[in-house]
């Protein structure tokens, strides 16, 4: 558990393109493989969010091409209404899991935790590329959904039972779709736990000499505490999956309680709970939501200080609160399930730490603030996602404080402002964390500069385009518009039409605008600029090896490290601040 | 670029400030006797967290605007205090608001479902299912019958299973496809599902309430104006969700008894 | 002279043969009456309320259709058909059409013969999701926006198949698909007609959807209408 130093491990640089490429056991391969596998998610997912708010702003209107591909789901090319709720239910699915989770926990902290710490590669290097194909695997179950009979299920990302457990009665979607979106769950749910395992065995056991817990850097430290939320979380929705499948094809009736009648048919089931798979899914839940996001702060804690120039205030505290985040995100799942049916004065037991939550939260979002108090500030496209990370964290977290209080959720509750809400802390602040990791490691682990212009355009089309998106939707959920509504026909709804246009105009225009950050990707790859070893002046391990690293990380002996990677703005042997790697007498120092 | 930001961030910030004030898109007038109680800790919470919003979004974007690095080599500052005043304030300001708003709105909570049911509510059996309510009146025996699903036949307009061949306190129920009710009379509402997860909301009325299956869940609420207004699905129950919606119909005492005259008419 | 006698035989047995072919059979028909005794059960009034698309197109509200009864306790709805005794030929070509019509199945009852075409239309500005909830058939369910070109089915084997809306509760209807080409429904009159039988003993059906199946044995012989009533003993719930 000290620092010790990294064993050395067997590592012989792979011969042949399926070993050094596809079945890798580099963690900086890995983690490229997973940032890959989110990229396609992302892209997938976002598709089917233009199709869905097409559909919400010109529900009568034929999709061209769509009654090909779909005659049933959609026929003429009109999304039927099982269809728009399928392609909600992916789209939620596959946002949340295989980008939110893949993208900023595996993607970047397989490549980039090692080097942080001063490692070789990863632990378990064979459970890593073991979790990155059963992660992959994973994904194509869960499309593979879309095309069995029925199609992709439509009882949303959550599954509630029992619409999700009684099997084909309940309707299209809800046959064999629904087996296949919890088994690639389930599947999910191990890749997850292997990665969480090799995070912790690494963070513990692989740092070098000199890298103390307190010299980590913050990035660091966040894939840490996420990886341990992991473990615990996931570990509770793989036997749920199990559990629901088994109600599924097994006859068992965990969740299914007796004298259903479903398609005018009796349910040959008894004695379950659907509140039980409420608990156990947002058990799961809520902490899975901190493990979307708090990479997200660890990314902006360690960039924001190389682009302002000045150490990150209060570096303890934020690390304490990042940790406290990670232990209160257990106590606070009731708050999606106050009006559930579960006793009403647990809702005041959930509400509490959940209100409690938004303490250490404020305190960190204020540090970032006084961090670039006085700074000097660069304005990279990287450290404008981190601004920007800011100011949507600040904007969704507000909204959430109005939900955290039952009386006030007993009104907004299963609105728009809800879906405003999480779209904005998850949709937004933690693909803004993911977009400043990209464009921070993309010269270190390509070696190639990304398009500053580009970067910016992105960057600014971006945030206006997704405040016009999600800000409107807590109106929306003012005014009592109900989310999940394939369409909206009922008299008090009709007239937020225009608003439903509006964002989806917006939608379509931040997509197209994500084109610019995929030429950027392409191009830079393959004529960037070349990259320096440091690019950005940063202290942190992974700036003191070559762009793209050596095989080993490190060329050889592992680094010794003489300071903590919050140095920034003291006179250093190469500039304003101090590498971790510097020699002691360097300022600084602790 | 900073500068850009500053604006972009500042615009933003005042542009969506200025919605909410001017209640552009904004709650229903509130028809129930509790409704206020929510209102008035929803204002609340918007205060707080409006000036909240404004006040961190512009000092976000005046630092961006202020201290982009200008290649004059200044010194960097630190912020006065560094990370101490950051955490007593957070914890103060963010623990004053719970303290309040936990109390306050823990009564308003409770008072709305944690109240024990009023000995003079009228009591109205509900069922969801998909994709419509019905709701029961024990009709002039003032008993509801008892619930057979295995009896349930919706195209003969049995949506509840009862059994009147030989269940007498059944064959009086009144259902309805509408909640009708009289003003300023306490309702006891019993929620139950046939089929899968359903909700009960009127926006209206500041209420909503999910519908657990193999549950009874008690529901109570006054509404104080004579209207019309939709009840509305707000839990995911397949693909007619989007078309799961009833109508609650106040009336004044007297037209409730018409109608309530005219359905047992019809029995 | 043997060859002449021959021919000519020879020519008289054609001829006899091609008239026999060409003289049609005699065909006869069964007819009558579908009525009740007891007392049927009250139709109720369907409350569209949360459709008010459909819910305006009825100035007095619709009523169920499970049991419909006519003057002089006659019973509509009622399938009549040839249960044994006649020889099904090929599925006629001809479209049945069923159309969901102000949130009802028009008609309550569609008969078909097995393998016969089945075309389904969305007369109305919502939604339906159609839900023919067969057992011996293969079970399906589509949604059918409004304005979107028409469902067609075929059922292949004979099955008395329930058919709901998944989106509307109150829509109720029947498929009724039947080895045989011989078959009725009942109007307000309650009367049915069988025709172009030949000859023969048959089993006539008498099925509703509520009161369940009846059989009789009849014989056809020549040209005349055979009469055969049918009568259901009625209960109040």
């Amino acid at each position: 558990m000290s620092e010790s130093p990294a064993p050395s491990l067997t590592h012989v640089p792979p011969q042949g393109f399926w070993r050094k490429h596809v079945f890798s056991l580099d963690h900086k391969v890995i983690g490229k493989q997973y940032l890959v596998l989110a990229l396609v998610a992302v892209v997938t997912g976002m598709v089917l969010s233009w199709l869905m708010r097409f559909h919400l702003a010109y529900p009568a209107a034929s999709v061209p091409g769509l009654g090909a591909i779909a005659p049933n789901a959609a026929p003429g090319g009109r999304i039927s209404p099982e269809l728009y709720l399928s392609l909600m239910t992916m789209h939620g699915t596959i946002m949340v899991f295989f980008v939110l989770t893949t993208a900023p926990f595996a993607g970047f902290g397989n490549y980039v935790l090692p080097i942080q710490v001063g490692a070789e590669d990863m632990a378990f290097p064979r459970f890593n590329m073991m979790s990155f194909w059963v992660t992959f695997v994973a994904f194509l179950v869960l499309i593979a959904a879309f095309f069995v009979e029925g199609g992709a299920p439509l009882s949303g990302w959550t599954a509630y039972a029992p619409l999700s457990a009684v099997g084909k009665d309940a309707g299209p979607g809800q046959g064999a779709g629904q087996t296949l979106w919890a088994l690639s769950i389930a599947i999910f749910c191990v890749g997850q736990l292997l990665g969480s395992l090799n995070f912790i065995a690494t963070t513990l056991d692989m740092r070098t000499k000199g890298m103390t817990l307190m010299r980590m850097p913050f990035s660091t430290w966040a894939w840490f505490i996420t990886s341990i939320i992991g473990l615990i979380a996931f570990s509770v929705l793989l036997p749920a999956c199990i559990l629901l499948i088994l109600d599924r094809v097994a006859g068992t009736s965990f969740f299914i309680p007796a004298g259903l009648v479903i398609s005018d048919r009796m349910q040959p089931h008894s004695g379950g709970s659907p509140l039980l798979w409420q608990h156990l899914f947002w058990f799961f839940g809520h902490p899975e939501v901190y493990i979307a996001i708090l990479p997200g702060f660890g990314i902006v804690s360690h960039i924001l200080p190389a682009f302002a120039r000045k150490p990150l205030l209060g570096p303890k505290v934020v690390i304490g609160c990042m940790a406290a985040i990670g232990f209160l995100s257990y106590t606070v799942w009731g708050h999606h399930m106050f009006l559930s049916g579960m006793n009403p004065l647990s809702a005041t037991l959930f509400s509490v730490p959940t209100l409690i939550i938004t303490i250490p939260a404020t305190i960190v979002t204020l540090l970032w603030i006084g961090t670039i108090y006085g700074a000097r500030l660069r304005f990279t496209t990287s450290a404008l996602f981190c601004l920007g990370f800011v100011s949507v964290f600040v904007s969704g977290g507000i909204s959430g404080f109005f939900l955290a209080q039952p009386s006030i959720d007993t009104y907004l509750h299963g609105t728009y402002f809800v879906v405003g809400h999480f779209h904005f802390v998850m949709g937004v602040a933690s693909m803004f964390g993911i977009f400043a990791g990209v464009y921070f490691w993309f010269p270190k682990m390509y070696g190639r500069m990304m398009n500053e212009t580009l970067g910016k355009i992105h960057f600014t089309l971006t945030l206006i385009g997704v405040y016009c998106i999600f800000m409107p939707m807590h109106y929306l959920g003012l005014a009592g518009n109900v989310r999940r509504y394939s369409e909206f026909t009922d008299d008090y709804m009709k007239g937020a039409l225009p608003l439903h246009r509006f964002i989806t105009m917006a939608a379509l225009f931040t997509g197209a605008v994500q084109l610019l950050f995929l030429v950027n990707l392409v191009w830079s790859r393959l004529r960037g600029a070349k990259a320096p070893d440091n690019p950005w002046e940063a202290t942190s391990l992974e700036w003191s090896i070559s762009s793209p690293p050596p095989f080993d990380n490190f060329g050889g002996p592992p680094p010794v490290v003489h300071h903590g990677p919050n140095e920034y703005g003291m006179a250093g042997p190469t500039g304003d601040y101090v590498m971790q790697v510097a020699p002691p007498s360097a300022a600084g120092g602790a | 670029m900073g500068k850009l930001f500053a604006v972009l961030v500042a615009v933003i910030t005042v542009l969506s400030a200025g919605i909410f004030i001017a209640r552009v898109w904004w709650l229903p007038p509130d028809i129930s006797l509790l409704g206020v109680g929510i209102d008035h800790q929803l204002m609340e919470t918007m205060v707080a967290s409006g000036v909240l919003f404004v006040v961190s979004q512009l000092v976000l974007a005046a630092f961006a605007w202020r201290y982009g690095d200008r290649g004059d080599g200044r010194a960097i500052k630190t912020f006065p205090g560094g990370a101490t005043p950051m955490v007593v304030f957070a914890t103060v300001l963010v623990s004053v608001e719970i303290l309040v708003l936990s109390f306050v709105g823990t009564k308003v909570w409770g008072g709305i479902f944690l109240s024990p049911p009023n000995p003079d509510a009228l009591h109205i059996d509900v069922q969801a299912e998909q994709f419509a309510y019905y709701f029961r009146y024990p009709g002039p025996d003032g008993k509801l019958g008892t619930i057979h699903p295995e009896l349930i036949d919706d195209g003969n307009s049995n949506f509840f299973g009862l059994d009147p061949a030989n269940d007498s306190t059944a064959r009086d129920d009144i259902v309805s496809a509408s909640l009708v009710i009289p003003v300023n009379q306490p309702i006891l509402l019993t929620m139950h599902s046939k089929d899968v997860g359903h909700a009960f909301y009127v926006p209206d009325l500041r209420i909503q309430q999910d519908f657990v299956p193999g549950l009874v869940i008690p529901l109570q609420f006054t509404a104080t104006q004579v209207a019309k207004k939709e009840i509305v699905c707000t839990q995911l129950c397949g693909l007619g969700h989007y078309n799961m919606r009833g109508y609650l119909e106040v009336k004044t005492k007297d037209e409730y008894q018409q109608w309530m005259a005219d359905q047992v008419a019809q029995q | 002279m043997r060859t002449k006698v021959l021919s000519s035989l020879a020519l008289g047995i054609l001829v006899v043969a091609a008239t026999g072919a060409l003289v049609t059979p005699p065909a006869g028909s069964i007819t009558g009456t579908v009525t009740y005794t007891g007392t049927p059960p009250k139709m109720k009034p369907i409350d569209m309320a949360k459709e008010p698309t459909c819910a305006s197109q009825h100035a007095t509200p619709v009523m169920t259709e499970n049991v419909v009864t006519g003057p002089g306790n006659t019973l509509q709805y009622v399938v009549v058909y040839i249960s044994a005794g006649d020889q099904p030929g090929p599925a006629p070509a001809a479209v049945v059409r069923y159309e969901q019509k102000g949130c009802e199945y028009v008609p309550h009852i569609a008969v078909m013969q097995a393998g016969q075409p089945l075309e389904i239309y969305n007369d109305d500005q919502t939604a339906h999701n159609i839900h023919p909830l067969s057992k011996l058939n293969p079970e399906w369910n589509k949604s059918q926006p409004p304005a979107t070109p028409p469902i067609k089915a075929t059922y292949d084997k004979p099955e008395f198949i329930p058919v709901k809306c998944n989106i509307h509760p109150w829509m109720h209807g029947y498929f009724v698909v039947l080895g045989s080409a011989n078959y009725a429904l009942t109007g307000n009159d309650g009367t049915f007609s069988l025709k172009g039988l030949p000859p023969g003993k048959y089993t006539v059906t008498a099925w509703q959807e509520k009161f369940g199946s009846q059989s009789q044995e009849v014989t056809v012989t020549g040209t005349g209408a055979t009469k055969l009533d049918f009568v259901f003993k009625a209960l109040p719930y």
